[in-house]
C-alpha cells in the first residue's frame, strides 16, 4: 500500500527527517553564512547543512564556532555586514544566547534561528518541552511553533521573508526529536519556486566603509525609550505582515499558514489551547472526544511573538471554558501559556475560564488518552491555580 | 628610517576619552596604520563609551559596538560576510579591552585565532575593568592598587601571558606595541594588515585614572614600561619565534617604572625585587632585537 501522496507543481516529494526539512528549507534561502554550535536534538539540522556546504551544494560560508553565544554573534556580525544568515540551536544553547538575543532584535537585525525545543537541567533532560524558547519571550524576537516537519520547512522561508521586511528576528520551533528526529513524507519545493518567493536580501543599512555608520553606541534615556518604542510598534503590525506572507506564499506553493488555527470549534463549550507538535495529538483526542459527543475544539497557537490576541479573541468569544496545555511554567506563577491567555482576555466582559494545565515538561508522555482524561476529569480542575498530574 | 603617516584622521575630535587616554590614542594611530577600509567592532570597554553616544560617532569607519563577550565571534562574521561580497580589500579589526580578552572574551577569542579567522584582534590593555572604575582583571599586574584590591593584587598571581596562549592557536602574526614607541606601532599595524589569517596585537595602554598617573605622563610611563623590561616590545618573526623588536641599550630597574604611578605605592622593596626577576625572567624567553 502507497501512503506517498503526489506533490505539488514544482515540489518535489521526500520522506526526510524532520531536521533535514529545516535544512532543506535553509538552503532553498541560500543564506550566505552559516554560524552553529552542536547540540542534542538540534544536531541534524547542522550536520545536514555542513554536508550541503562540504559538497559545494550550498555556496555558504559555515562557521564552526566554539559555542552557542559565539554562534549568534557570529550571525550578528555577518548579518551586520549585510549578509543573510541562518544559525540553529536547542535549550541550554539559546540560553547561553540569551544577552545577544537582546541585541539582535534591538539592533533591528534580520535572522532566521531554528530552535529544536528541549528542557534545561538540572537534572539532564535531552527531551521536548518549551521552557527554553518561552523564557525568551521578553526578547523582541518573534516565536513561531510549528506542528509538522512540512510546516518547518515551510515556515523557514516565511521567516525570511518577514524577517528582511520588518527588520526583526525570528525564531522558528521544532519539537526535539519528535519532529527533529522523525520522518514523514514531505514536499521540498524547487529552488527556481523559492527564488521568486524570497529575493536576495538587500540590507537597508550594514557596515560599509563607502557609507561608514556606528551600531549600537550607548543611548541616552529618551533615545533608548524611543528605540524601544519603535520595536514595539513594529511587533504590532507583524500579524498584518505575516497575513500578506502567508498570501503571497500561498499563490505560489498552494499551501497556507495561519498564526492560529482553529480545528472543530463549531459549539465548542471547551476549548483546548495548544502549540506545538502536541498539537497532532490534541487534534485525535479532539475527533475522539467529538465522536463521543463532546463539543471541544482546539485552536492551535502557532505565532507565540507577536501574541496573536485580536484572532485568539475571535475563536473563544463566547465559549465557556479553555485548556491551556503549557509545556513550560514559570515557577511561582503558573504556566505560561495560562499566563499569555489570561493576559489577553483580561479586559472582555464575558471570558472564558482558562484552566491552566501544565500537560508536559522535559518529554513526559502525551497520548491521545491523556488528553482526553484531562477533559473528562475537568470537573476537578482549578480554574485558578496551575493543574498538574 | 623614514615612513609616511597620513594626514588623515580617521579618530575625530568631540571622542570621549580621558585627557591622556592611552587607548584614544592607540586608536587614532591604528586606524591611521589601516587606513579607511577598516570595519572596527568594539565589546563593553571604556572604547564603548569613548566612540561617542548615539546618534554620533567620533571614526570616520565603520564601527560595530557589541556585546562583552563576544567580539572575536562578532568579528569572525563580518569577516565571513564580507568574503561572500568579495570585500577581502577591507580590513576586520576588533578592539578590546584587557577584561574582553583575558577574561569575558577569552574564548570567543580561542575559537577565532583557532579557525584561524583573518582579522585582527587588537588588545588595548589597560591592566584593569577601567570604564566600570578600575576593578581587577587577570591582566592587573602583582601589587597593582584597583578598587577590588585595595591592598594590592595577590602576588599570588602573575599576570597571564596571553601572548604565550595565542601563540599556541598558530596565528599568522603576533605582536606586543605601545603608542609611546611609534614606529614600532605602526610597523607592527603595517604587518598585521598584511597578513592573512588570525593577528593579534597586544597593546599597552595607559590610563590616567586607573594608573593613578598625571594624564600628561601617560606616554612617558609606558615608555618605562618598555625600558624596564615590564612590557617588552616583541613580534613573531618569520622563523616563527618570539622576537624582541627593541631592547633598550640600558635597561632602567623596574622600581622606575613602579614608582612612576600611584597604584604600586604600597609595594615593599621586596615586592620590588620579586616583580624585576620576573621580568628579567620573562625576557629571556624572547629572541633579543
Amino acid at each position: 500500500m502507497n501512503f506517498m501522496q503526489n506533490p505539488p507543481a514544482q515540489h518535489t516529494s521526500e520522506m526526510l527527517l524532520g531536521s533535514d526539512a529545516i535544512a532543506y528549507g535553509v538552503k532553498l534561502c541560500r543564506p550566505e553564512v552559516i554560524a552553529a554550535y552542536p547540540i542534542t536534538p538540534q544536531t541534524h539540522i547542522i550536520e545536514t547543512l555542513s554536508s550541503m556546504v562540504d559538497s559545494g551544494e550550498m555556496p555558504s560560508e559555515y562557521i564552526k564556532v566554539e559555542s552557542e553565544m559565539s554562534a549568534i554573534a557570529a550571525c550578528f556580525g555577518s548579518v551586520a555586514a549585510g549578509s543573510r544568515s541562518f544559525t540553529a540551536t536547542s535549550s541550554h544553547g539559546l540560553a547561553l544566547m540569551h544577552e545577544m538575543l537582546h541585541w539582535f532584535a534591538a539592533s533591528r537585525f534580520p535572522l532566521v534561528m531554528v530552535n529544536a525545543n528541549r528542557a534545561l537541567g538540572a537534572p539532564w533532560n535531552i527531551w521536548t518541552d518549551q521552557s527554553d524558547s518561552l523564557a525568551q519571550r521578553d526578547t523582541g524576537w518573534l516565536q513561531i511553533y510549528c506542528e509538522t516537519a512540512q510546516e518547518a520547512l515551510d515556515t523557514i522561508l516565511l521567516s525570511y521573508w518577514l524577517t528582511e521586511r520588518i527588520m526583526l528576528p525570528v525564531m522558528v520551533m521544532i519539537d526535539g526529536f519528535i519532529l527533529s528526529h522523525t520522518m514523514e513524507q514531505l514536499f521540498v519545493p524547487e529552488q527556481d519556486l523559492a527564488d521568486r518567493f524570497l529575493p536576495a536580501y538587500q540590507a537597508p543599512y550594514h557596515l560599509d566603509t563607502e557609507n561608514p555608520l556606528s551600531f549600537g553606541a550607548a543611548a541616552t534615556p529618551d533615545n533608548f525609550y524611543n528605540l524601544r518604542k519603535a520595536l514595539a510598534k513594529t511587533m504590532k503590525n507583524v500579524p498584518k505582515e505575516i497575513e500578506e506572507g502567508a498570501e503571497r506564499f500561498s499563490r505560489l506553493f498552494h499551501r497556507r499558514y495561519a498564526n492560529l488555527e482553529g480545528y472543530r470549534l463549531e459549539g465548542a463549550e471547551v476549548v483546548i489551547v495548544s502549540s506545538g507538535a502536541l498539537t497532532g495529538t490534541v487534534r485525535i483526542a479532539v475527533d475522539r472526544l467529538r465522536d463521543a459527543g463532546k463539543k471541544v475544539g482546539l485552536v492551535k497557537l502557532r505565532l507565540f511573538r507577536p501574541f496573536p490576541r485580536e484572532e485568539l479573541l475571535e475563536m473563544v468569544q463566547g465559549v465557556p471554558d479553555v485548556l491551556a496545555f503549557s509545556r513550560a511554567v514559570s515557577y511561582g506563577a503558573g504556566g505560561t501559556l495560562a499566563q499569555e491567555l489570561r493576559a489577553s482576555l483580561y479586559h472582555l466582559e464575558s471570558r472564558p475560564r482558562i484552566f491552566d494545565v501544565i500537560i508536559s515538561l522535559g518529554g513526559k508522555e502525551v497520548f491521545p488518552e491523556t488528553v482526553i482524561d484531562v477533559v473528562q476529569g475537568m470537573g476537578g480542575l482549578s480554574p485558578v491555580n496551575s493543574n498538574w498530574f | 628610517m623614514l615612513w609616511n603617516v597620513t594626514t588623515v584622521e580617521y579618530l575625530n575630535s568631540g571622542h570621549l576619552g580621558c585627557p591622556g587616554c592611552g587607548a584614544s590614542l592607540s586608536m587614532r594611530h591604528a586606524l591611521k596604520a589601516l587606513g579607511e577600509k577598516t570595519v572596527v567592532v568594539i565589546p563593553a570597554c571604556c572604547w564603548s563609551i569613548i566612540a561617542g553616544p548615539f546618534p554620533t560617532t567620533a571614526l570616520s569607519v565603520p564601527l560595530l559596538h557589541v556585546p562583552f563577550a563576544t567580539a572575536a565571534a562578532c568579528a569572525s562574521g563580518v569577516r565571513r560576510a564580507l568574503i561572500t561580497k568579495g570585500h577581502q580589500d577591507v580590513q576586520v579589526m576588533v578592539w578590546a579591552g584587557d577584561g574582553g580578552t583575558f577574561d569575558i572574551g577569552f574564548q570567543a577569542l580561542s575559537g577565532a585565532a583557532d579557525r584561524n579567522e583573518d582579522f585582527i584582534y587588537v588588545c588595548y590593555d589597560n591592566e584593569a575593568y577601567m570604564n566600570t572604575g578600575v576593578q581587577q582583571s587577570s591582566a592587573t599586574p602583582c601589587g597593582a592598587w584597583t578598587t577590588t584590591t585595595p591592598g594590592g593584587k595577590d602576588f599570588a598571581y602573575q599576570k597571564k601571558d596571553l601572548i604565550g596562549i595565542v601563540l599556541g592557536h598558530h596565528p599568522a602574526y603576533i605582536a606586543t606595541a605601545t603608542v609611546s614607541f611609534p614606529e614600532d606601532f605602526y610597523l607592527k599595524f603595517e604587518k598585521a594588515r598584511k597578513a592573512h589569517g588570525f593577528t593579534f596585537l597586544h597593546l599597552l595602554a595607559a590610563c590616567p585614572p586607573g594608573w593613578k598617573i598625571d594624564s600628561q605622563d601617560s606616554l612617558k610611563v609606558t615608555r618605562l614600561a618598555v625600558d624596564s623590561g615590564v612590557f617588552p616590545l616583541i613580534e613573531l618573526n618569520e622563523s616563527g619565534e618570539l622576537q624582541q623588536t627593541y631592547r633598550p641599550d640600558s635597561p632602567i630597574p623596574v622600581k622606575t617604572y613602579l614608582q612612576s604611578q600611584k597604584r604600586f605605592k604600597d609595594l615593599s622593596d621586596e615586592d620590588i625585587e620579586l616583580i624585576q626577576a620576573q621580568a628579567e625572567e620573562k625576557n629571556k624567553k624572547y629572541l633579543p632585537a
